[in-house]
This record gives C-alpha cells, structure tokens and sequence, in this order.
C-alpha cells in the first residue's frame, strides 16, 4: 500500500463548505453543562487569520446522536471564532493515565499546507496536573498555551498564535 | 481497557512542509517551534460520525435547480482506502472547487473570470461499504494568484475527509493529468517526494466516462493506517 495521502491547504475559499451551524454542537438538543469557546488566531506578525477554519472535536461527552462531538467554525475578519459545546470530562490515556478535560483543535488555512493540530485545556482544572500532554510542557509560558480561560460564566477563552512569540504548541498526532 | 492502536507515523517527504518559502502565505503562518508528539489515545483515534440525515448528500455539483453548469461535465469516481489496504466505508467526503471559468461563488475571489448561476461548487458525498465514492462536476478553470509574478493554480478539487480518527483528518487537491502548470505551482511542489506528488493527480478512465455526457476521472485517496487489530488486555 502506498503512504497516506498528500495534504494540501484549504485555501482561501473553503467558505464553500462552511455552514455557520457546525459551530454549535449542542444543535441536535445535547443535554449538559453548554459551554462557549472562543478564540483569536494570528500569525507570526501578530495579525489576524481571517480566513482560518477551525475545527474542534471531543471524544467526551461520547457521540451520540443529540451530540456530534465535531463542530467547525470560521475566523472572522478579526481572526475571531466561537463555538457553542458541551464541556467534557477527562479521557483515558494510554496505559493506566488519564487526560484531563480538552478539546482536539485542528486548524486550516490558506498558508498551512497540513493540518494543525493542537489541544484547549481548562484552566485552573485541577487534572491538570496529572495530564500526560501538559506534564510534558516543561516551559510553563508553552504549557500556558493550551489553557483556555474562563471570562464569563461559561464562556472559555484560547488565543492562538501561529508563528512567534507565544506560539502556540502543535503537535504531531 | 486496550489502548488504541497507534497510527503509522508520516513517511518523510510524503507530506507539505508547513514551512515552504516558494509558497509566500507559510512566511507568517508556520510554527517555529518543534511540535510535540502526542501518542494514539481516545481523542486522536476516535472521530467524528457524519449521518447522511444530518449531513445530506450532494453528488451532482453539475446542476443547479434543474439548471445545468457551464463547462465540461465530469465523473470523479475513486476508492478511499487506508495504508493497510482496507476500505474506509462510510465516511463523509467534502468537495469544493472554482466553476469552468475559474472563478469560486465566493465573496472573497475577485478574479475577472464570470460566475455562473447554475454552479457553486460545494459537494459532499459518503463512501460505500468498499471504500468507494462517486460524483459529478464540471471541471475547474484554473486560475491566477499573486503568489509570484504571472501565478496560476493548476486546475483542481479541494478535498477533506475524515476517516475513522482524528488524526486521519486529510484536507487536500485532486488535480488533472497533463496539466502544464503543476510543474510551475509552489503548493504541488511542496511535497518533495515525487510519487506522492503524483498520485494527487486524477487519471483519466474511459471505462469510467459516459458516452455522449461526461469524462471520466479516478482518484483514489488513502488515508494513514494503524496496523494490526488492538491486542486486548485482559
């Protein structure tokens, strides 16, 4: 069998397959605690990506037909995006670990030729801690982040940075 | 409880560097930290289940309201598969591309090319029980970009699917063979290794084309595998 196949970037027109309700998980009538992210993504100058798609999935609360666990959600002009979701629990991890509450973060853009990949945790959740991931940032600027923090009631808040001082971390999954 | 079996990690040079200076959009927009590697847990090995009740499809981008595109019709027809050869089934294909004259229904393309009323550009179809997917479309223009001097993208089909994990999450072009300008595009040759490159490129079927109504292309798509069942510990 040949190697997975190429990525190529999204490009500026991905807006063709963007319908505004993926940025609402709870649309199917989840039940739970509901929750707002929201984030502003810029690049290595520290101007906005206004064309940026973001996407999140959680694999807790499990899938089921009233919760998607997928949502995508378009950056504005000001490189803002929100989603509406139900907040997680922890997530097993390998061997006998587990996972602090996070979002699976997947960004794409024109100038990002393959996906990037990245996590939002929940700050002051004490599983923190113990998470695999986050225990394995030693910088604590790095570690900082992954966590969202919280505004308002309800209302989680993560920057993202792309290139430069206070990148984000990406990872490789 | 089993842990998930891991993904194979990339093949080197099979996939785009995110830094790639020819394609000036990464200058700002690629890490400069090393990313970190996270192993195969629940979140990178489970994804998203897109039902076609929520997520209908559209196989035919070539009508619109009983209105036909302008431009050549096609068939694209392919099989997703994984790196260990088995069929992904199921899963959600997403489509979109630039009508014939090269111009994409969005507010942000302001190429002087003409809209066409009767095609937007936006497809979505499900894989079959063996991995294979079907649609129809007219074929892309291609059209200029001010990536350098005299830029023009190579006709193509954006792509995304998502496979059974997240981590099998691929976005990415189909484009046409014999096409003289990917040998001049920075983002087709972003990928170093040449047969990677390559099999981005449809291959003309004429099994596959309709007589008196549409060519045929193939393209299939693989995305990565994990090897072997999960070993249960009990």
């Amino acid at each position: 069998m040949p190697a997975a196949t190429a990525n190529q970037t999204i490009g500026p027109y991905w807006h063709l397959i963007e319908h505004a309700e993926w940025a609402d998980l709870t649309r199917f009538g989840a039940n739970g605690e509901v929750i707002t992210v929201t984030g502003c993504v810029r690049d290595g100058d520290g101007a906005p990506v206004a064309d940026a798609a973001i996407e999140i999935w959680q694999a807790d609360p499990p899938v089921d037909a009233a919760f998607p666990g997928f949502g995508r959600a378009r950056c504005d002009a000001e490189g803002r995006f929100r989603f509406r979701t139900l907040k997680p629990g922890p997530v097993a991890g390998r061997g006998n670990a587990w996972q602090a509450p996070h979002l699976a973060l997947a960004l794409h853009a024109r100038g990002v030729l393959k996906p990037l990949f990245s996590r939002l945790y929940f700050a002051g959740d004490p599983r923190n801690e113990s998470d695999p991931l986050l225990s394995a940032i030693t910088d604590p600027a790095r570690r900082e982040t992954l966590l969202a923090h919280e505004i308002g009631a309800g209302h989680w808040h993560l920057d993202i940075r792309l290139q430069g001082a206070g990148e984000t971390v990406f990872l490789t999954v | 409880m089993s842990d998930p079996a891991p993904f194979h990690p990339l093949t080197p040079g099979t996939q785009p560097e995110y830094d790639t200076p020819s394609y000036g959009s990464t200058a700002k927009r690629h890490p400069q930290a090393a990313l970190i590697a996270v192993p195969t847990t629940l979140t990178e090995a489970n994804g998203p289940r897109f039902s076609p009740l929520h997520f209908p499809a559209l196989a035919d981008l070539s009508v619109t309201a009983g209105r036909p595109a302008l431009g050549e019709r096609i068939i694209v027809e392919g099989r997703v598969s994984d790196e260990d050869g088995r069929p992904v089934a199921n899963t959600m294909v997403e489509i979109w591309q630039a009508n014939a004259a090269g111009r994409y229904d969005h507010p942000g393309d302001q190429h002087d090319a003409p809209l066409d009323p009767n095609f937007h550009g936006e497809g979505r179809v499900f894989t079959d029980a063996e991995g294979r997917y079907r649609f129809v479309t007219i074929k892309p223009g291609a059209y200029p970009w001010r990536n350098h001097p005299n830029a023009w993208r190579p006709n193509h089909i954006h792509f995304s699917l998502f496979g059974s994990g997240f981590a099998q999450r691929l976005i990415t072009q189909m484009y046409f063979p014999g096409d003289p300008l990917l040998e001049l595009d920075p983002i087709y040759h972003a990928i170093a290794d040449r047969a990677a490159r390559e099999r981005l490129i449809s291959r003309f079927d004429v099994a596959l084309t309709q007589p008196e109504w549409a060519l045929g292309y193939r393209f299939d798509i693989v995305l990565r595998g994990r090897g072997a069942t999960p070993m249960e510990n009990t």
